[in-house]
């Protein structure tokens, strides 16, 4: 299915809880609300049309400072799926406020969800409500805070043995 | 100068050339530069020229540890508990220029330079070094070896 009539799709079940759409060349984006976002995932891989079976990315983004989103949400969760039968892809995105730092869980869906969002929860410090082991993935357990936040000192260190800066 | 102490020192530089002849290395290969250091040993540049063609997995049965690739700070207790398992004597290269100094990170998770955690007999730097460099730092560690340059 063509990009534009996946949005549609999306724009007619959800209406008012597609925050945003658009595209750049031919990958189309809806920008999803929070409390709307686990049933959109759940349509995007129930729906016969849609049927995307496989969630390719889940990461996310710090817009701390970024020029021009000053009054949007710092976070941004980012979905890649793509479908096997159909051949085609979408994007999703959720806006998640700093201070409640927190999407459901997508593990139910795609079981690969499970290490992407330990991976977010890692490196941006976003909860995933309902994950059924949410541990750091990458960093050892002895690390304080979340190292992609672009609040995160990049010199920073914090060695288990040796010198400390 | 004593006949004991002359056949002492001719004994040093026995052993000295007996051990330089004969590097079993463990290879401690974390990153892309593993790739070249398998170049180097390969039959190509063939490091079995210098006595260094057998590697060992295991460190116990090491003499020179090879540390190829990018250590994080995760990955450093495991080098420096590698390193205290070796049986002495013992030699470390630093193998590129991440183990050298950490190269180009400067992050969260990289550490600067391995020698904050174990002492480094020979560095190699290159991104990854060629395998000439590779053999320029592994006759210079044999010097080092063969004058009878150790950690205990």
């Amino acid at each position: 299915m063509d990009g534009s009539r996946i949005i549609e799709r999306l724009r007619e079940r959800f209406a008012t809880a597609i925050v945003e759409t658009g595209s750049q060349w031919r990958d189309h984006t809806a920008v999803v609300d929070r409390a709307a976002v686990r049933e959109a995932l759940e349509f995007c891989k129930t729906n016969p049309e849609l049927s995307f079976d496989m969630l390719t990315d889940l990461t996310a983004v710090d817009y701390l400072k970024f020029p021009g989103r000053e009054d949007r949400p710092r976070f941004e969760v980012v979905y890649h799926l793509y479908s096997l039968p159909h051949n085609h892809r979408v994007r999703l995105k959720v806006g998640v406020e700093e201070d409640d730092a927190v999407v459901p869980t997508a593990v139910g869906l795609w079981p690969i969800a499970n290490w992407f969002e330990r991976e977010v929860w890692d490196m941006f410090g976003i909860r995933f409500d309902g994950h059924p082991n949410l541990r750091r993935l990458l960093m050892y357990e002895e690390f304080e805070g979340h190292p992609l936040r672009k609040d995160y000192p990049i010199n920073r260190r914090q060695p288990l043995i040796g010198p400390r800066n | 100068m004593g006949l004991g102490a002359f056949f002492a020192t001719k004994l040093d530089e026995a052993i000295g050339w007996a051990r330089k002849y004969s590097i079993f290395q463990y290879p401690f290969v974390t990153a892309c530069c593993g790739m070249e250091y398998m170049a180097t040993a390969c039959s190509h540049y063939d490091i079995d020229r210098f006595g260094a063609g057998l590697t060992r997995f295991s460190p116990r049965q090491a003499d020179v540890l090879f540390v190829v690739g990018t250590i994080s700070h995760k990955m450093a207790p495991v080098l420096k508990r590698v390193y205290d398992q070796m049986c002495e004597p013992k030699w470390v290269v630093a193998f590129g220029v991440c183990t050298c100094t950490g190269g180009f990170y400067d992050n969260y998770a990289t550490v600067m330079g391995i020698d904050t955690i174990i002492p480094v007999d020979v560095y190699i730097p290159g991104c990854p070094p060629r395998p000439e460099s590779v053999i320029d730092g592994l006759m210079k560690l044999q010097d080092r070896i063969a004058a009878g340059a150790q950690r205990y």
